[in-house]
């Protein structure tokens, strides 16, 4: 067993599950507090990637450019809450699945006008494309800084939901929607800042990891299924649900991917085990989603007093 | 007689679309504007799908995300016995409706214990499954998918090479798909089903094991899917896992709500628009995407009830 | 019911006869279906880009007859490439299907074509079955088998004494063909080797398998990955600090699509890494030269391989069309004509081999930084000298 490799692995599934659950967040809260099905999450991913990479080449400087991006993913939010969003929270799923998946094709159409189709890369500050060495284990710089964040959006995230005002909406919304807005509360600008609460967390996830493989179009629609995974598997409306099972959701994709195919070459021709491993891994998350919707459904961590 | 008229209305419009199609090769041909035939084979192979899957949310209340993969079990179900140069047509329909049917059993006995959201995420994982399966199946050619060299055979008579014919075949199963639908929605069963949709007590009370009945519509739904899947894999002679990937599941869901969720002929509506809407704005632009998108989510805000809904609006009001 | 006959009998009438005389026109018709929506529209974008400049420089004409050039987005889907070459056959009424990036999708339309007797063109994708079994008197290349440019790659693996390998290509036709390319003709240990997820969805994140390779203690590693994911890829390669533990060895991976992306990125890393190809933009002579230069000046960048090979297409056709006075019914008077290879490409002289695949040279290549400063490749030296591909020998042909 090579020590160093395995820790090597679950550093690079905590970064993996760590940008799943910026992703995951915002769109467990919708779900849960809205009911809402936001297909459409991913292009907020993607929005922020390519905010972040035009930014960058502008100030030339990646921080500030994050958090005008940020910002910016924030806008369009609350921008695509009024105009379209808010008429659907009386619509059924169907409805909803149906209109965010036009909104994903607009926002991939909107992007290769804008922006063309070659994506775009982010340029790193030097500081930050290295690597750190402790002992014998080499990791890279920016993935580090993609773990600490995701831990420090995390620690916010929670203070903001169990010590403040907004968070005690957000929590009773969750578990009880009719019983915040019969207390008067502006429920629609209570959703409202949610949703674009939610964006902006996505678009932070999707401006961190551009800067790894780059800014691209479409990049929000493969990751967005995984993100709903996360989001059912921790259950609906719940953040610390949307945690755990996001680190552990990155955990199993990146050790699958890792250690699978040895496995798998146990019993079957070496040719087969490499095509077979990854399909393998990535088969593993559903599997396991649809366990938990059979056994449990209402996820690992419900919210409290929900359903 | 105010409230036939509309009704009616549709009914003309129905009747003129199985007439156009009918005749839909003369007049193909004589425009010679054969593409014409395969767009229309397409629609139709599609709208088989999408009239099971209507089976399911529309009468039925389960949104299925996953409803892509009967499509891809049913064509493989050409493409791998093709590859070992079994060409027996009625081996292929067999295969691929006993192997839908075992499918559609075994994972809906599973999904129907969930509801409503987590209705769509288990059928989403399980056919993300099955599209992980053949992406792993190297043997099958992988992610890259199979050339089907020759189509099924059925018979001297009955030569599947020819569009005209593939297409009259395509015609006469969905033809049968209608009928068949028609008389189970009016019998006892679709009764139930629909029954259950809007109020599963009740029917629970009134003594009917809502959950047997969902499962028995579940399974029908998957095997007529895999029975178009035979068809989608003919008409394309190639079949990949890309085929039945979550998109497509999204599309045929797109193309019930287009038409008109829970009416008969609502889905082969929804189809042959979502169909020629593709094929034309792609011709104009390469951004028709955009363009796409928007009607869709128009559609959904201010046009309720799909193109059915459309032809009877002021029967609703 | 009189009236209705006859107006329907001229309308199909009319409809008939405006169908020939579009059919008779004194064009050359070229269908070209490619990836023109999805990340991997970029390359697409560059390969109509050199069609056009191909055009443009033979004055719209191939000999007397006006090209029509028809371009299809196949939006990286079998199913759609299929529909769309279905309607450049019986529609459009094309002569020539070319274009082509991705080899799944020439698999599927690949039948539609040739069935309806039209002469296709790969412009890119080299799957082994068309080279082999599936291979067909009217398909013809303008690239290069799957396998051919690995295989130069393991060659020039042997020649500097590398001893172990990692092999990382992601898990489709071509990914696979680049593999066993490259295992057939190295002689060292292969340590590990990871076939990643491809397709609209594609996975760019490969930091589970770098540590592997890394951790397998490999003095080299081999990569094949096209498009957007050869720039990601090259990033992690950097970020993870491999470069100078684990020398590079790449194909098909850093083109003049990746290589801006990388500078850009001050990913000064790709400097200096080698590369094998059958093509590099300073190949000497006055084709090459006219289509670089043209190309720079038009567009102000770098044409790609994918680029060289399409603008190689058009000059096929035309040569074609040429050798046989216009008379685009005169089959077996083009086929003729294309087997004999003798049209001015940008590779220089090369011959076609029994499939129609070419037999032609492979070069070593390495990232350099050009008088202007801008990162692009140039030759090192030759490789493989009028190599032909090992499925040549299933061609029944």
């Amino acid at each position: 067993m090579d020590w160093n490799l395995l820790l090597t692995q679950f550093l690079n599934g905590l970064q993996l599950g760590l940008l799943l659950f910026l992703l995951a967040s915002g769109l467990t809260l919708i779900f849960g507090i809205m009911d809402f099905i936001n297909l459409a999450h991913g292009s907020f991913y993607m929005v922020g990637a390519y905010f972040c990479a035009t930014l960058t080449l502008l100030t030339g400087s990646f921080v500030l450019a994050l958090l005008m991006s940020v910002a910016g993913v924030f806008v369009v939010g609350l921008v695509i809450e009024a105009s379209i969003v808010r008429r659907l929270y009386q619509h059924d799923h169907l409805d909803q699945v149906l209109v965010t998946f036009g909104l994903i094709l607009c926002f991939d159409t909107l992007v290769h006008l804008i922006w063309g189709p070659e994506g775009m890369a982010i340029p790193l500050p030097r500081l930050l494309d290295g690597q750190i060495t402790v002992g014998s284990l080499v990791f890279p710089t920016y993935r580090v800084i993609i773990i600490v964040s995701g831990l420090l959006v995390a620690i916010g995230l929670y203070v903001l939901v169990m010590k403040t005002r907004l968070g005690m909406l957000i929590r009773a919304g969750a578990s009880n929607r009719v019983m915040v807005s019969a207390l008067g509360v502006n429920i629609n600008r209570l959703f409202m800042i949610v949703f674009a609460l939610g964006a902006a967390l996505a678009g932070l996830s999707g401006l961190l990891i551009a800067p790894i493989t780059e800014a691209s179009i479409g990049m929000g629609n493969e990751i967005i299924i995984l993100a709903f995974v996360v989001v059912i598997v921790g259950g609906i409306g719940s953040i610390k649900g949307a945690f755990f099972s996001a680190v552990l959701i990155g955990l199993i994709d990146t050790m699958g991917r890792s250690y699978l195919d040895d496995f798998l070459k146990l019993f079957m021709s070496i040719q087969n085990a490499e095509t077979a491993a990854p399909a393998l891994s990535a088969m593993l998350i559903y599997i396991l989603m649809a366990v938990i919707l059979a056994v449990r459904p209402q996820g690992l961590f419900p919210p409290a007093g929900a359903r | 007689m105010k409230d036939y008229l509309p009704s009616t209305l549709s009914g003309i419009a129905y009747t003129g679309v199985i007439i156009l199609l009918a005749v839909m090769p003369v007049i193909t041909s004589a425009l010679g504007q054969g593409f014409y035939l395969d767009i229309f084979s397409r629609i139709m192979i599609l709208s088989i799908a999408a009239l099971s899957l209507n089976l399911l949310i529309g009468y039925g209340g389960m949104i299925s995300l996953g409803h892509a993969a009967f499509l891809g079990i049913g064509a493989y179900c050409v493409g791998i016995p093709v590859y070992y140069e079994i060409y027996n047509g009625w081996i292929h329909l067999g295969l691929a409706i006993v192997a839908s049917g075992i499918f559609a059993l075994v994972t809906g006995a599973i999904s129907l214990r969930t509801k409503g959201v987590y209705f769509i995420m288990i059928t989403l994982a399980f056919a993300q499954m099955v599209y992980f399966t053949f992406v792993s199946l190297e043997e099958y050619g992988g992610d890259d998918g199979l050339v089907i060299v020759l189509r099924s055979e059925f018979g001297n008579w009955l030569d599947l090479e020819s569009a005209v014919v593939l297409y009259y075949v395509i015609f006469f199963v969905l033809l049968l798909t209608l009928f068949f639908i028609n008389k189970l929605v009016k019998a006892r069963f679709g009764r139930v089903i629909v029954g259950s949709k809007y109020n599963e007590r009740r029917m629970q009370s009134l003594g009917f094991d809502t959950y047997r009945y969902r499962l028995v519509c579940y399974v029908i739904s998957g095997i007529l899917c895999g029975i178009a899947g035979v068809f989608l894999g003919n008409f394309t002679s190639f079949i990949s896992p890309e085929m039945m990937g979550w998109t497509r599941s999204g599309e045929l869901i797109f193309m019930v709500v287009f038409g008109g969720t829970g009416t008969l002929f609502g889905p082969i509506m929804g189809a042959g628009i979502f169909i020629l809407l593709e094929e034309w704005l792609s011709a104009i632009t390469i951004y028709w995407q955009l363009i796409f998108g928007a009607i869709l989510i128009a559609v959904v805000l201010f046009g309720r009830g799909g193109i059915h809904g459309l032809l009877t609006r002021s029967k609703r009001r | 019911m009189n009236t209705l006959k006859k107006l329907l009998t001229g309308f199909v009438w009319a409809c008939a006869t405006l169908g020939y005389t579009v059919a008779s026109a004194d064009s050359v018709k070229i269908g070209f279906v490619t990836t023109l929506t999805t990340p991997a529209g970029v390359i697409g974008q560059d390969m109509v880009d050199a069609v056009n400049l191909a055009i443009e420089d033979i004055g719209g004409k191939m000999g007397d007859l006006d090209v029509e050039l028809m371009v299809e987005d196949d939006g990286f889907k079998p199913e759609i490439g299929k529909q769309k070459t279905d309607k450049l056959v019986k529609q459009d009424d094309v002569d020539f299907v070319a274009g082509f990036i991705w080899s799944h999708v020439l698999l599927a339309s690949q039948k539609s074509a040739l069935d309806a007797g039209k002469f296709l063109i790969s412009s890119n994708a080299g799957p082994s079955q068309l080279a082999g079994e599936l291979c067909h008197e009217n398909f013809f290349s303008t690239s290069w088998q799957n396998d051919q440019t690995p295989m130069a790659m393991g060659e020039v693996l042997n020649q500097q004494g590398v001893k172990s390998l990692y092999i990382m290509a992601p898990n489709y036709a071509a990914g696979k063909n680049m593999v066993a390319g490259v295992e057939r003709t190295f002689q060292g240990k292969v340590l590990g080797k990871d076939m990643t997820k491809w397709g609209a969805d594609a996975q760019l994140d490969f930091s589970a398998e770098l540590a592997k390779a890394k951790a397998s203690g490999a003095e080299g590693i081999f990569v094949f990955y096209p498009g957007k994911a050869g720039g990601a890829f090259i990033k992690q390669y950097q970020q993870a600090g491999l470069q100078g533990q684990i020398p590079l060895y790449s194909v098909f991976t850093v083109d003049s699509i990746a290589l801006p992306k990388l500078q850009e990125a001050n990913m000064e890393g790709v400097l200096g890494s080698r590369m094998t190809q059958f093509w590099v933009p300073d190949l000497d002579n006055p084709q090459n030269k006219k289509f670089v230069s043209g190309f720079k000046k038009k567009y102000g960048r770098y044409p790609s391989f994918y680029a060289a090979q399409s603008y190689d297409t058009i000059f096929l056709i035309k040569r074609a069309v040429e050798a046989v006075n216009g008379n685009l019914d005169d089959k077996d008077g083009m086929r003729a004509a294309m087997m004999k290879a003798d049209f001015p490409s940008v590779r220089g002289k090369f011959t076609y081999g029994n499939n129609h695949m070419p037999i032609q040279n492979f070069y070593l290549r390495e990232v350099v930084k050009d008088e202007d400063g801008v990162w692009t490749t140039k030759t090192v030296s030759t490789v493989y000298e009028n190599h032909q591909d090992t499925y040549a020998q299933d061609c029944k042909m």
